[in-house]
């Protein structure tokens, strides 16, 4: 029982970060590696709200938030901005050096050393008993948290302007522009919408144990959940997340705890092996990048 | 690409020239003896500098054939690295094995994982390939700290450096000179044995595979064994190079091959220029001088101070500002700045015009 809640819970924070994999993904074709690091800085985001809104940890989170989504639009319109229409390893490695530089200037402005975001909110981290399984009061938000969010993108995808827009730009750009799409709008709310989900995940992380240098592991180990479901399906990756947590969890705990570390990435070859697309993405994708 | 205005290849002997003018030649001999002469003008920080980028260049060539020629994308270069380093630590602790058998143990490691990492490009392109090749890393890296654990070894594998017992007596190598020489060496070798590769069959199917697959296997090109070729090439090398930087350091360490000097090799190729071996020479000596100038600047420059404590943030933070800065503002590299040097001093007084206009 504790094992199913265990993988449960690891599979909502590896959905909750993989599904800014692929929003970017889907609607650039661009692979954002610094979502570790962005995520890091959401986190870090929460951190510096908390102690400035000291006592209102609600108006802390909502402004964490907002913040993360900013970051996410800045981030589109000073660096990815021009790398768009360059090659697609361009821009990868244009995310990749991002990634460099956020985690240098964020040990530059914070430090080194572990923080407690929840502490500084005043918040205490309670545990309940469900059956003979616990789950902490985090680990219970970040389920929640993580099925708020597919359900949101899920409507907001299907159901509102913005969202048939993206989905559009995703599918076509060039036709997608001609119909008078602004692309570079669409990108940058994808980018911030990305960066807001994973600037989610990273505060219940950093809520949930600690908050330092790991984070930017966990944010790496979450996209073998993306491309296990297929890099341009929101369904599958909560799927693959769901997958990739329960082969880390049941290796961990029947073989050999080391292998916590690698057990996504040996998913992620496995699955590049038989179905490079996913379980769920869609296939001719695969010769345009 | 000729060093100045003309064409100089009026038979097939001229053809297969390195060199084309005297001034080249003289140019070549002087830069030369400069690099033999170092090790006696140069100061032992300097000469310990130079032996790190002469490493790190080979490396660098190995990973510029790779990218910058056959077009396939490597994140995983310090798993190559490692592969080789922990081929030789792993056969000279269990099997007290001298050099001259681990040497061509990591060449044949490099060239087996070459094989692994090269089979997944059959089927996947670009993006879906870096991503396996990453994964790969993840694995090899996963490979060593385990053997690191099992046998106890859980800082790290001593190596002694590496020696010879011949009749007139033992001669051991160490010492910064010594290493530089062999590092010379093997620099050149690396450097040679490419520039000729790339002038062969082999390397026009890679630049050929690079420029549109389906095209080349239009042409006949084996499209599938020379990907996988490109690849056992640039193991083999790069797990010579983690061998010999294992001999170098006298130690060999799984943190040693973290994520980052992957993206340190990346950054290399494309600092220096894709698609140039020059460039991938040129990357390796900015890249590993890097942190040492960003050092330098920390005591010329007034800086917070707490910065001096955090200086590997600072090294990383300016290094991706860096990064950034190239990939936006020079894709070309630093072979491309140099291009347009040489160019306005080979056409001066006249001027070149690129031939599309400004954007």
């Amino acid at each position: 029982m504790q094992l199913v809640v265990n993988i449960v819970v690891l599979a909502s924070i590896y959905a909750l970060i993989a599904c800014g994999y692929v929003l970017i993904y889907r609607v650039s074709r661009v692979l954002n590696l610094a979502h570790g690091e962005l995520m890091m800085l959401g986190a870090y985001g929460l951190f510096a709200t908390a102690s400035l809104f000291a006592g209102y940890p609600l108006a802390a989170i909502v402004a964490a938030a907002l913040l993360a989504l900013a970051v996410g639009g800045v981030v589109y319109w000073t660096l990815m901005h021009r790398m768009m229409g360059e090659a697609v390893l361009a821009a990868v490695l244009a995310t990749i050096a991002l990634g460099i530089l956020l985690r240098g200037a964020m040990v530059l402005v914070w430090g080194a050393q572990e923080r407690h975001p929840l502490q500084v909110l005043g918040v205490a981290n309670a545990s309940f008993a469900i059956g003979d399984a616990r789950i902490s009061s985090v680990g219970l938000t970040l389920v929640a948290a993580t099925t708020a969010v597919y359900v949101g993108l899920y409507a907001f995808l299907r159901y509102t302007v913005w969202g048939v827009r993206m989905r559009a730009a995703g599918q076509n750009p060039l036709l997608a522009a001609q119909r008078g799409i602004r692309l570079h709008a669409t990108y940058a709310l994808a980018w911030g919408l990305a960066t807001f989900t994973g600037g989610l995940a990273g505060m219940l992380i950093a809520s949930e144990s600690a908050l330092d240098q790991t984070m930017v592991v966990i944010g790496l180990k979450a996209f073998p959940a993306a491309l296990v479901g297929g890099l341009d399906s929101l369904a599958g990756a909560l799927v693959g997340a769901l997958i990739v947590a329960a082969a880390e969890v049941l290796l961990i705990h029947y073989v050999d705890p080391l292998l916590a570390d690698v057990a996504p990435f040996l998913m992620l070859l496995a699955m590049l092996m038989l179905r490079p697309w996913g379980l769920f993405g869609t296939r001719e994708q695969l010769d345009r990048v | 690409m000729p060093h100045a205005s003309g064409y100089f290849r009026t038979g097939y002997e001229r053809d297969l020239a390195l060199l084309d003018t005297r001034t080249q030649k003289v140019a070549l001999t002087v830069f030369a003896s400069a690099l033999l002469a170092f090790p006696w003008v140069g100061a032992p920080f300097l000469l310990d500098l130079a032996n790190q980028v002469l490493l790190a260049s080979i490396g660098a060539v190995a990973l510029m054939l790779l990218t910058g020629y056959a077009g396939q994308v490597s994140l995983g270069h310090a798993g190559l690295l490692a592969a080789g380093a922990f081929t030789a630590g792993i056969l000279f602790k269990e099997f007290g094995a001298p050099f001259w058998i681990t040497l061509p143990a990591a060449a044949l490691v490099g060239a087996a994982i070459g094989v692994v990492f090269g089979l997944p490009s059959l089927r996947l392109r670009g993006l879906y390939l870096a991503v396996s090749t990453l994964a790969l890393h993840f694995i090899v890296i996963y490979a060593g700290s385990e053997y690191e654990t099992r046998r106890g070894f859980s800082t790290g594998v001593v190596i002694q450096p590496p020696g010879l017992s011949t009749g007139f007596g033992d001669w051991v190598l160490s010492g910064a000179r010594s290493w530089y020489f062999v590092l010379l060496a093997f620099a050149t070798m690396t450097l040679l044995f490419s520039l000729n590769l790339l002038r062969s069959n082999t390397g026009r199917a890679w630049r050929a595979i690079q420029g549109r697959e389906a095209a080349a296997e239009a042409m006949g090109v084996n499209v599938s064994a020379y990907k996988v070729l490109a690849f056992v090439i640039s193991s083999t090398m790069t797990a010579v190079a983690g061998c010999l930087f294992a001999y170098y350091r006298g130690f060999v360490s799984a943190e040693a091959f973290s994520l980052f000097l992957t993206i340190q090799y990346v950054a290399m190729v494309i600092i220096g220029g894709l698609g140039s071996l020059l460039g991938a020479v040129l990357g390796a000596v900015f890249v590993t001088l890097f942190p040492y100038a960003i050092e330098w600047l920390m005591t010329v420059v007034p800086t917070p101070a707490d910065w001096s404590n955090s200086l590997f943030a600072l090294n990383y933070a300016a290094f991706g500002l860096v990064m950034v800065l190239f990939l936006v503002f020079e894709p070309k590299g630093l072979v491309g700045i140099w291009q347009r040097i040489r160019n306005y001093f080979l056409l001066w007084p006249f001027k070149q015009k690129p031939l599309s206009g400004p954007r």
